[in-house]
Order: C-alpha cells, then sequence, then structure tokens
C-alpha cells in the first residue's frame, strides 16, 4: 500500500516539476513591460508597440497615459519599468529617485496659436512679444497697433480679446508658457513656466477639445493647442515669429528643424529645451517629449528589450510619427541617442 | 425567552456579520478623513487657516488658497439646488398624486434615464449646446442689466450658470425619485382623511407633503451631495478661472474641478498636498452638509406629538 502511494506520488511530483519547467519557458519567452506618463505621445507610443509586438510577438509593452507627473512620480517609486514626460524632469525630482535616470527624446512636438477673430481668413502673425502680452491680458483688442504691425494688409476688427487656456495641467501648457518665458521677461516674473499657472486672465478649457470649443464659439478669443490636434481636427492655426525674425507655419518638417538647430549643443543628458531655436524654418514653440530609463535597472531581461526596442523606435520607428502628426527626430540626436542607449546595463 | 435560545447561535453569527459590514463603512470614512488629512499635512502647515480664506492658486510660486473654489463650490451647487428643487418636486407630486396611470410608467423611467447618463455625456452637451445658449441669452439682456454685477462681465458662455444649469439637471432625477418614494410611502389614510374632511386635491396634496417633509428634505440634499461632488460636467462648462465673483456669467472654479484638472501633472509636493487639502475641505464642507440635513430633519421630527412618531419611518428610511 506504501509503495503504491509512493509511486503515485512520485507521478505526481514529476508532473508538477514538468509543470513548473513549462511555465517557466514560456515566461521566459513572454516579455510584459508597463510604462506610464504623458498623454500627448500616447498615439505614437501605442503606435509603435502594437508594430513591435508583430515584429516581435512574445514582447507585449503597455503604457498607461496618466500624464508626465505621475509618470516620473510611479518611475521614482518603481511601479512601472520606463515613464514618459512632456517637461525633462527637475534637479530635485533627479535627486528624489533612488538612482540615475536616463531621459531620451522619442519624437518632437509642437505647439500652434488657434483664434476667432471674425472677418479675418488670412493667417494671423505673431510675434512672440504680442503672444505673451496677449496672454499677460496687456493686448485686449485685435485690432492693437502690436498686432497690426507684423499683420500689414489685414484688417483686424476692433473686438476684444478672450484668452484660453488649459484648465487641466498638462505638457502643452509647459512648452506654451517655456516659449512665452523665454520671449517675455514679464512672463517669466509675473507668470512663470509649469503645467499649470496662475493666469493673468481669461478662461480655461478643459483638454485640447474644451480649448478648441471654446474658441470656435467666442469670436475674439484665441487659444493654444498641439499641432497634431491641429492638424486631426483640421484646425486653422498663426504663424510665430523664430528666434531668427522669420514668421514661420509649424508643421512636421518646421519643428524637427527646431530640434536639428538644437543637436549641435546638446546636452549630454538631452534634457534641453529648444523653444525659441535658432535656424532657418525653426518653428520656435516646438518641445521634445522623452522616456525615461533607470540606467541600471533591476530587472536585466526587460532592460535588454527595451534597449532593443529603443533602437528599433529611434530607427525604423520613426517612419510612423509623421503620419501620426509627430515630428521624426532629426538624425544628428538620433546618433547621439544611439550612443546614450548603451549606458543602460543590460548585463 | 425560549425563541432566543433556539436560534441563539444564528442571530449571534448574522448580527455579527451584519454589524461588520456597517463597521467597514466606519473604518472607510474614517480612512478617507485620515489619509486627506495626512496627504495635506504639507499644506496646512505652511498656510494654515489662509487657505480657506485666500485667492491666489499659482502653482509657479507655490502659493495656494482655495477660497474661489470653495466659493464656486458652494454657488454653483445652491444655485443648482434652487433650480432642481421646484422641478423634482413638481415631478414627484405630479407622479404621485395626479399622473393618469398609462403616463407613469413611461415618466418614471425617463427620469431614471436620467440619472443614468454619464455626467461626461452633460459635459459634452454643455460645452456644445448650453454653453451658446447661455452666451446668446446674455448678448441679449438689456445693457442696463448686463452693468448688474449678478450679470456683468464679458459674454463668454462658459460660466458659473452654465454650471448650475448642467448641475441641476442632473440632480432633478435623484431628488425626484426619492421624494416620489417618500410620496408613496405617506399612508393612504393621510390622503382619505383629508378628502374626507373636505380637501380638494392641493389642499390633500399639501397634508401629504407635510406628513414627508423630512424624506423630501433628505431627498433634497442628497441632490446637494451630489452637486457639490459633481466633476466632469462641471469643469467642461465653469471655465475654470479661480476668482469669486457674484456674476452669474462669469467663468469660475469648484473644488472638484481643481483637483480633476491639475492632480495627474501636479509634480511640486505643495502642489499636490494643496490640492489634497482641496478635497479634505471638500470632505469637511460635505460632511457638514449632511449633518446639518440631520440637525433639521432631527428639529422637525421632534416637535411632533409622538403617536405620529411611528409613522414617519418609512419616509425617513427611503431618504
Amino acid at each position: 500500500m506504501t509503495s503504491v502511494n509512493m509511486r503515485g506520488w512520485r507521478w505526481m511530483a514529476a508532473g508538477a516539476c514538468a509543470l513548473a519547467l513549462g511555465a517557466g519557458i514560456a515566461a521566459q519567452q513572454k516579455v510584459l513591460i508597463t510604462g506610464a506618463g504623458a498623454t500627448f505621445p500616447q498615439p505614437i507610443y501605442e503606435k509603435w508597440f502594437s508594430e513591435y509586438n508583430k515584429l516581435h510577438p512574445q514582447i507585449q509593452i503597455n503604457y498607461q497615459p496618466l500624464g508626465s507627473g505621475a509618470g516620473i512620480r510611479n518611475l521614482t517609486q518603481q511601479t512601472v519599468f520606463f515613464g514618459a514626460t512632456d517637461g525633462p524632469m527637475t534637479q530635485d525630482q533627479m535627486l528624489a529617485a533612488p538612482a540615475r535616470i536616463l531621459h531620451l527624446p522619442t519624437v518632437l512636438g509642437a505647439v500652434v496659436p488657434i483664434y476667432n477673430v471674425p472677418g479675418v481668413t488670412a493667417e494671423i502673425k505673431f510675434t512672440g512679444t504680442v503672444l505673451a502680452d496677449i496672454f499677460l491680458e496687456k493686448i485686449k483688442k485685435w485690432n492693437d497697433p502690436a498686432i497690426a504691425a507684423a499683420n500689414p494688409g489685414v484688417t483686424l476688427p476692433n473686438v476684444d480679446i478672450l484668452t484660453v487656456h488649459r484648465s487641466d495641467s498638462s505638457g502643452t501648457t509647459y512648452i506654451w508658457c517655456d516659449f512665452l518665458g523665454k520671449v517675455s521677461p514679464e512672463w517669466l516674473k509675473r507668470v512663470g513656466v509649469n503645467t499649470a499657472v496662475n493666469w493673468p486672465g481669461g478662461i480655461g478649457g478643459a483638454k485640447s477639445d474644451g480649448v478648441t470649443a471654446a474658441v470656435k464659439q467666442t469670436p475674439g478669443a484665441i487659444g493654444y493647442v498641439e499641432l497634431v490636434f491641429a492638424l486631426q481636427n483640421k484646425l486653422a492655426y498663426g504663424q510665430v515669429q523664430s528666434a531668427d525674425k522669420e514668421f514661420v507655419k509649424a508643421t512636421i518638417e518646421s519643428t524637427t528643424a527646431a530640434a536639428a538647430a538644437a543637436a549641435a549643443k546638446m546636452p549630454a543628458d538631452f534634457r534641453v529645451s529648444i523653444v525659441n531655436a535658432p535656424g532657418k524654418g525653426a518653428y520656435p514653440v516646438s518641445s521634445f517629449t522623452w522616456m525615461l530609463f533607470y540606467e541600471a535597472p533591476s530587472d536585466k531581461a526587460k532592460a535588454k528589450v527595451m534597449v532593443e526596442f529603443m533602437q528599433w523606435a529611434l530607427t525604423d520607428g520613426q517612419k510612423f510619427a509623421a503620419a501620426i502628426g509627430y515630428a521624426p527626430l532629426p538624425p544628428a540626436v538620433i546618433t547621439l541617442e544611439l550612443e546614450a542607449l548603451k549606458k543602460i546595463k543590460t548585463q | 425567552m425560549a425563541q432566543r435560545s433556539q436560534a441563539g447561535a444564528g442571530d449571534g453569527l448574522f448580527r455579527a456579520a451584519t454589524g461588520a459590514f456597517a463597521l467597514i463603512l466606519v473604518a472607510l470614512v474614517g480612512g478617507i478623513a485620515f489619509v486627506l488629512w495626512e496627504g495635506s499635512r504639507a499644506s496646512i502647515s505652511s498656510f494654515g487657516l489662509q487657505f480657506w480664506q485666500t485667492s491666489t492658486w499659482d502653482p509657479v510660486a507655490g502659493q495656494f488658497g482655495a477660497a474661489p473654489f470653495i466659493w464656486g463650490t458652494l454657488y454653483s451647487s445652491i444655485l443648482a439646488l434652487l433650480i432642481s428643487t421646484p422641478v423634482a418636486l413638481g415631478i414627484a407630486i405630479f407622479l404621485t398624486e395626479l399622473c393618469p396611470y398609462w403616463l407613469r410608467t413611461p415618466l418614471v423611467f425617463l427620469t431614471e434615464l436620467l440619472a443614468s447618463i454619464p455626467s461626461i455625456v452633460y459635459g459634452l452637451w454643455g460645452i456644445f449646446v448650453l454653453v451658446p445658449a447661455v452666451r446668446e441669452l446674455q448678448l441679449a439682456l438689456p445693457d442696463w442689466i448686463r452693468a448688474l454685477p449678478l450679470f456683468s462681465g464679458p459674454p463668454v458662455g462658459v460660466s458659473l450658470l452654465s454650471a448650475a444649469l448642467v448641475l441641476a439637471i442632473m440632480i432633478v432625477p435623484f431628488t425626484s425619485s426619492v421624494a416620489r418614494e417618500v410620496l408613496k410611502a405617506v399612508p393612504a389614510a393621510q390622503r382619505e382623511g383629508a378628502y374626507a374632511l373636505g380637501a380638494t386635491r392641493w389642499e390633500a396634496t399639501k397634508v401629504a407633503l407635510h406628513f414627508a417633509r423630512t424624506g423630501i428634505i433628505g431627498a433634497i440634499m442628497l441632490g446637494f451631495g451630489r452637486a457639490l461632488g459633481e466633476t466632469m460636467a462641471v469643469t467642461m462648462v465653469i471655465g475654470n478661472t479661480p476668482r469669486a465673483l457674484w456674476s452669474l456669467f462669469a467663468p469660475q472654479y469648484t473644488m472638484a474641478a481643481v483637483i480633476a484638472n491639475e492632480f495627474a501633472e501636479a509634480n511640486d509636493a505643495l502642489h499636490i498636498s494643496a490640492l489634497v487639502e482641496v478635497g479634505l475641505v471638500l470632505f469637511v464642507i460635505t460632511l457638514a452638509v449632511n449633518l446639518s440635513s440631520r440637525v433639521l430633519i432631527y428639529s422637525m421630527t421632534r416637535e411632533r406629538r409622538p403617536k405620529r412618531k411611528a409613522a414617519v419611518r418609512p419616509a425617513e428610511a427611503s431618504a
């Protein structure tokens, strides 16, 4: 009786071993990686992850668009493998993290002014100072001489300006304020740069849709949205004067041009603002968006997978960007990044 | 006594199990209060009572005062209550007292349908239909009215009035369903007695309303509680501008809206703490509103004579 029982146990043990082994092999093959962060690059990231999954079916990358702040918090608390942000981490945030974090630009975005001026069909041209003074509520009418000076031949009406900003804190607001702060010392002093600021006036619309709806419905309104959003919704938007005193319309090309100018003096950690970049045809309200990685992650297998993914995203992956409205990185920046990727320890 | 000993074990278990569930509720409320308190300590120690009084909300400079949010929440909710209460009570009275039988079921169904629409849908409707309509309304007002502080400001559409109107529509189904249940629970003898004394229909309804008043106050307070906490629909139409103004047409801001708007991207520890403290303030205000409605109901029931006290229970239960 005992021997029968023993034999039974032995069989079961063998079966359990086989099961465990099988599960072990399956686990080795299937890699699940999660990240969280900025909402702005979500469409391109989703596209990349699904395309990459087609090439490597065993690799599944999940991305939660919780917002840049939440992305940084989650990465710092190590609840996700990678983070993503529209504004580089501050020095304080870097120090608060448990280990060294690497910033890697993935694509570029731009922010454009949208407006609703009765009777004006031409593209309005804005200098940086004019935009800052409008959002500081110092320029109150559309026929203000400062606006008219940049728009010869356009008849601007005597209509009150209503400024519309994002009520939800957002990377879009950060980029917009970053630019206004670069061109207007008064903006930097009175308002500052952040994902949410104390606006001098105007109204807040919830998300890009809220800003767009408010601008469309209110004669005299001016707001700002991501270039992607303006392109997808076929919104008309104005030109902005660049650092080279040239009026530039935001396009995929002019956004990439802004980054190309910055590549020459790129800091080693890629934490750089490219608003008001010099160079011909560079759109001034442009910005990188970053993915964030620990330089020495504890899970080396995942690190290897993500490094390979980034090598793909920075090369083959870039061609998906323009079709969904993101500006691809200039080649010079990609070269620097492929070099920087080697900092991530995969063994 | 004999019965008790027979079923003793089962009864005790039943009592312990249900009691434990009730305790979970207490623990939850206590837990929420504790987490809110814990999370807002940085903000409380920086700003103290100033937080309730000042109106600068500047995440860049690290200056946080919640007065405009408190104002906007209370103003929009009270206004919504003033608009929705007559409508909701009218619906409840019509459905219980006057409505022909064949119409009752579809009407009840429709009011309950209103309650099940997600708030984001109300918000979208607000942006695309209500906000332009409010703007047109403001433009149609004569200049001397628009000069009054209550109606002043540029015509932007997104405003306290838009928020109050959306809120009113959202809370009507809640108030009216509860008020209807309360009115249904009024014993038929009350109305029959009134009719027997020669009362008209309106007078008999007044008797029923008087009988059900504590439950009806409960129904109204339920709506008020919902209005205080509503987030998505409000943030989409109120204009999100932290300025406490009397004007109905001015864009303003509420506590729930600022938390929803800024929490995801808040980086700075003090900013996060200030947002949590806004949550704490909202929690305290909601608690105060509920307590005061309890006190109101208590003071109303206490003045009744003992023999009527028993009959009040169904009304209270459904509230």
